[in-house]
């Protein structure tokens, strides 16, 4: 609790900016209106209305707020086509939206975790994927994912694959690479004592792996996945751009093509509370986890 | 059972080069040296001396490149399937994620006892360490004696004749030491296991051991074996007997002797 006070200074001093911003941001607009309609315009009256205009160049933080409530809630609940009139969810809303990401999220988080495990035991495991599979993996993600994911996306819909499935090996193509990285330092993680006592005792491969290395791995297994949870929404937004069959990189770019900055702005906030309870989702677990195995005190 | 005759461990012309990027390292030449079983052995000497070399050669942790060497009548590598041995390292390497009950049972696991055989041994080595009372703290609650103790009572848990130290108590300070000797005397005389104990300490070597082997650097090797004449049962004041200094005596000489300044 005691960091409460600083994150909420640190919070207000950023809204308090941000406020800042919008004047100059939105001003020129207003004085245009001004001087059109042969209007002279107080500063009061000009900051008030830069805070409230239907399509900002920066959206005052209560207008997006404003947003994000009445694209959930609201819809949902008093749209023609929310939740509580027709029984589905609205495709107006940025629960459906976020709804779409997420779900892409999670099949892509799952595929890359298993994928970075699997490779991470390889590695450790096998010397010709010691040698070779992590600079493939570095190189991999050197490729900007935005040029990489029309291609993928086109390549799997001519074999008509289509829907959830493109997006989430877009998002699996960047969050297998944290989880290699992290699980090959956890797998050896064990020192050559530790290694030495399980040869003393005779113990097997799978033995070693699963008595030795895997425990030892978790404290990296969940900093990795933390990352990779965060980089497989991205990856899914990314994925969402060239489909444009819903999702928040949708609302994302359709409000930048209809010049909808609080759309984007709710989006885009909407991304980030996704990817915050995401990420504190793995930190609860890891706390459960590692206290329960005694490497949390 | 005391010391009988038969052979635990016995090792003719051992040598062991490791290759290093430096040229070859002679880490052990001609090594001699028969242990009977239930002995208690030191093996002593500076740094380089090929102690620890030599005790891994006998876990089948080293390969040697020339030379035989038995353990318990067989090769080092079907001794160790054969669990002839309970090695203890310098760390205790208990795992932080598992009890210590759960640390004691992990050998258990691995080499396939049943879940009520597994607890019935984890009772009995812990109440021989005296560390009753503690199954179910983890490793970081317990004092590094009590830690060494507890690794003591997982190479013990599986009933090995051999049990061999590698500077067991090396991290520890010396009234911790001195009690941890003096308990580890009373498990020895218990369970009758034939000891194989790296060491540093010469008032240590000598209070542990029926044997003192005496070691040197460059290249390592024996250059002394002090068979002791100080008796079986041992109080920490044996240290204070004239005997007792006169092995220490001894030891020291052969350290000397074997030290080259340079």
């Amino acid at each position: 609790m005691r960091n409460v006070v600083p994150v909420l200074t640190v919070v207000a001093v950023l809204i308090l900016g941000w406020y800042v911003a919008v004047v100059p941001m939105n001003a020129q607009w207003e004085r245009d209106q001004a001087a059109r309609a042969g209007t002279d315009l107080a500063f009061s009256e000009l900051v008030a209305r830069t805070m409230t205009q239907s399509r900002p160049r920066l959206p005052a933080p209560h207008q997006v707020v404003e947003e994000l409530w009445n694209s959930t809630w609201v819809e949902e609940r008093h749209g023609r086509r929310g939740l509580w009139n027709t029984g589905t969810l609205s495709t107006r809303s940025l629960v459906y939206h976020g709804w779409v990401t997420l779900s892409a999220t999670m099949l892509g988080f799952v595929i890359g975790t298993g994928l970075g495990v699997m490779l991470a035991v390889g590695i450790v495991y096998n010397r010709a994927m010691d040698a070779s599979v992590m600079p493939w993996a570095i190189a991999s993600q050197t490729i900007p994912i935005i040029a990489l994911a029309p291609m993928i996306i086109v390549v799997l819909n001519s074999v008509g694959i289509t829907g959830l499935i493109p997006k989430s090996i877009i998002a699996a193509y960047l969050s297998f690479f944290p989880v290699v990285v992290g699980m090959v330092k956890g797998l050896r993680a064990p020192d050559a004592m530790q290694l030495d006592q399980m040869k003393t005792w005779s113990a097997g491969n799978l033995q070693t792996f699963l008595k030795l290395r895997l425990p030892s791995s978790m404290p990296y297994f969940f900093a990795s996945m933390k990352i990779g949870i965060a980089a497989a929404l991205v990856g899914t937004i990314v994925g969402e751009l060239p489909v444009q069959q819903g999702g928040l990189g949708v609302r994302l770019l359709s409000g930048s093509y209809y010049g909808q900055t609080v759309q984007i702005w709710a989006a885009l906030f909407g991304a980030a509370i996704l990817a915050a309870t995401l990420v504190g989702i793995i930190g609860a677990i890891q706390r459960a986890t590692l206290k329960r195995m005694g490497l949390a005190q | 059972m005391t010391v009988t005759d038969a052979p635990a461990i016995e090792a003719r012309n051992l040598n062991l080069v490791f290759e290093t990027s430096d040229g070859p390292v002679h880490a052990l030449q001609d090594v001699d040296l028969t242990i009977r079983k239930g002995e208690f052995v030191s093996f002593i000497g500076p740094s380089g001396c090929g102690k620890t070399t030599f005790l891994r050669v006998i876990a089948d942790l080293e390969q040697p490149s020339a030379g035989t060497i038995t353990v318990n009548g067989m090769s080092p590598t079907d001794a160790r399937r054969a669990r002839a041995y309970g090695y203890v390292f310098q760390a205790a390497g208990l795992y932080p994620w598992r009890t210590i009950e759960g640390n004691v049972k992990l050998p258990l696991e691995i080499m396939g006892y049943s879940r009520a055989e597994r607890a019935e041994r984890a009772r009995r080595v812990l109440e021989l360490v005296e560390l009753t009372g503690f199954e179910k703290k983890f490793p970081w609650q317990l004092s590094g004696g009590m830690q060494q103790r507890a690794s003591i009572a997982r190479a013990l848990s599986f009933d090995a004749d051999i049990l061999l130290m590698d500077e067991p108590f090396g991290a520890l300070d010396e009234i911790v030491r001195d009690r941890l000797n003096e308990e580890l005397l009373k498990l020895w005389a218990r369970t009758e296991k034939t000891i194989g104990f790296v060491t540093h300490s010469i008032p240590e070597a000598v209070y542990l051991s029926t044997k003192i082997v005496v070691m040197s650097p460059r290249p390592g090797r024996i250059t002394d074996v002090i068979e002791s004449p100080l008796p079986r049962e041992r109080p920490l004041d044996i240290r204070d007997s004239r005997e007792f200094i006169e092995i220490a005596h001894r030891v020291r000489e052969g350290l000397r002797a074997g030290h080259v300044d340079d």
